[in-house]
């Protein structure tokens, strides 16, 4: 196997790193290498992976408690309580998103490799939205039921999550990268993030509002698909920039 | 150009020119704010449908604009160091974001107090009003991830990263929370008698605004030559400079 060295970016020595003799493959091998094992290790820790859900789902018990049982009530606001526990609990999950690489040193080995940093770290951030965002948006149409969120909003409500939980993930991201190489890093990413994740809110809980009303749905998933365009475009950038600072400090 | 850009980077040039300029900004803010204010709360007229209490504009207005010149700032200070390792962009930027912060909140204070006689309350989730919280939480994250470094080269390196983030962001927050307003239905009373406003009451507040400008300018100057001091201080020309004064 030609590939062995590239596949495991994590454990390449400073050898290879220098650029003496580029890898096979070049940096699709290492996207590849570097997204089987993020996914691996994650499938390692189902807790980690089934934290967020949980939270999610209990959040969502609260809000019945706490402000009234009434259906409908509960109809008019659940497309914003979907929407705020679905971000939180993407939230909770971001902390360790570089943690466990920063801590056992692999993320320096990561920055060593002669691939675009840009392009691992978007990686990075794919596994964690597949693992979170995504089974987060296909879980919110269950808790809607739950909230007796009106029919018709169902599809509306998983799209705009998945559309909007990548956008939430590059974001989060950066702040995540900032915060590793700090030991309690975890209240202030949430300072970080949250303003700058206002906009994906506004448009996600109205995508969903709008289903809800009849018309306009469209408008906000698409406005969504912009958001994530450019966090693509301009957010593995800061990403990198972030993690280069969080390791040179 | 260049010549000007390699003289930035010495902070003692900095500390020299700066020593220079800071009197007159001084000055300037001083009698702009003076002139301003006198003017402002004591001869303009009142407004025919607010009273008195549109005065308040006197201070509200300034003090957003400045919110939001400060974060652009920063964010140019923050790019400038970044890209050219001018070490003065980034003590400037460090010294800007409390006087941002502060600035965010007075304008946020003000269009409260200002919104109990016209609103008839103190809060509302109007565009403008949420997107003005929003910034001050985006400078109160970049003064806490300053803080939070143990290391000041990356605590600079990681506010300069933050605040261009922001910057980026601060548009298209704002686009959306409008967006926002306009889908909640708006309330019937908004601010009024702003569009056709008569000379002897902008004129006071156009002296405002540059004279809350001059002030940023000569606070910024003055809290930044400290920063070099403190910084620099076992640079050479910094112990003679403190074996001078004595």
């Amino acid at each position: 196997m030609p590939n062995t060295e590239s596949l495991s970016p994590a454990t390449e020595g400073r050898t290879s790193a220098r650029g003496a003799r580029e890898p096979a493959g070049g940096l699709a091998v290492a996207l590849w290498a570097t997204l089987r094992r993020d996914l691996v290790l994650l499938m390692r820790r189902r807790s980690e992976v089934l934290n967020p859900l949980v939270f999610f789902a209990l959040v969502i018990t609260l809000f019945p408690i706490g402000i009234s049982p009434d259906p409908d009530l509960l109809a008019t606001i659940a497309p914003g309580l979907l929407w705020v526990a679905a971000l939180l609990a993407a939230l909770l999950s971001l902390d360790s998103l570089f943690r466990g690489d920063f801590d056992d040193g692999s993320l320096e080995q990561l920055l060593l490799t002669p691939q675009p940093l840009p392009m691992l770290g978007l990686a990075k951030v794919a596994v964690h939205w597949l693992l979170t965002g995504l089974p987060l948006a296909l879980m919110a149409p269950v808790l809607g039921i739950m909230l007796s969120l009106p029919a018709g909003s169902y599809l509306v409500l998983a799209v705009s999550l998945a559309l909007g939980t990548a956008s939430l993930s590059l974001i989060g991201a950066i702040g995540a990268a900032l915060t590793v190489g700090l030991s309690r890093g975890g209240v202030l990413l949430s300072l970080l993030v949250l303003p700058l994740y206002i906009p994906v809110l506004i448009f996600g809980a109205g995508a969903v509002q709008a289903a809800i009303l009849g018309d306009g749905a469209l408008a906000h998933l698409a406005i969504l698909g912009a958001l994530l365009a450019l966090a693509l475009m301009l957010a593995p950038w800061a990403i990198a920039a972030s993690l280069r600072i969080s390791i040179n400090g | 150009m260049w010549a000007f850009i390699n003289k930035l980077r010495s902070p003692k040039w900095f500390y020299a020119i700066s020593a220079r300029l800071q009197p007159f900004f001084w000055v300037a803010a001083t009698a702009l704010i003076l002139v301003g204010s006198v003017w402002g709360l004591a001869f303009a007229p009142a407004d025919y449908q607010q009273g008195n209490s549109f005065r308040i504009i006197y201070v509200h207005v300034p003090s957003a604009f400045l919110a939001q010149s400060i974060f652009v700032s920063m964010a140019v200070a923050g790019l400038v160091y970044m890209v050219w390792k001018i070490k003065i962009a980034d003590m400037a930027a460090a010294m800007m974001a409390p006087l941002g912060a502060a600035m965010t909140f007075v304008s946020l204070f003000s269009g409260a107090v200002w919104g109990v006689p016209t609103w008839g309350t103190w809060w509302m989730w109007d565009a403008r009003l949420t997107s003005m919280l929003i910034l001050l939480f985006l400078y109160l994250g970049v003064i806490a991830l300053r803080g939070a470094f143990s290391s000041r080269d990356s605590a600079s390196r990681a506010a300069s990263v933050l605040a261009m983030v922001g910057v980026i962001n601060i548009p298209i927050i704002k686009y959306s929370v409008d967006w926002w307003y306009t889908l909640h239905q708006p309330a019937t009373f908004t601010i009024t008698g702003r569009v056709a406003m008569p000379t002897e009451m902008w004129v006071p507040l156009l002296l405002m605004v540059l004279g809350f400008y001059s002030f940023f300018i000569a606070l910024t100057l003055m809290r930044t030559r400290s920063e070099i001091l403190r910084r620099e201080s076992n640079k050479r020309w910094v112990r003679d400079l403190a074996l001078e004064e004595r």
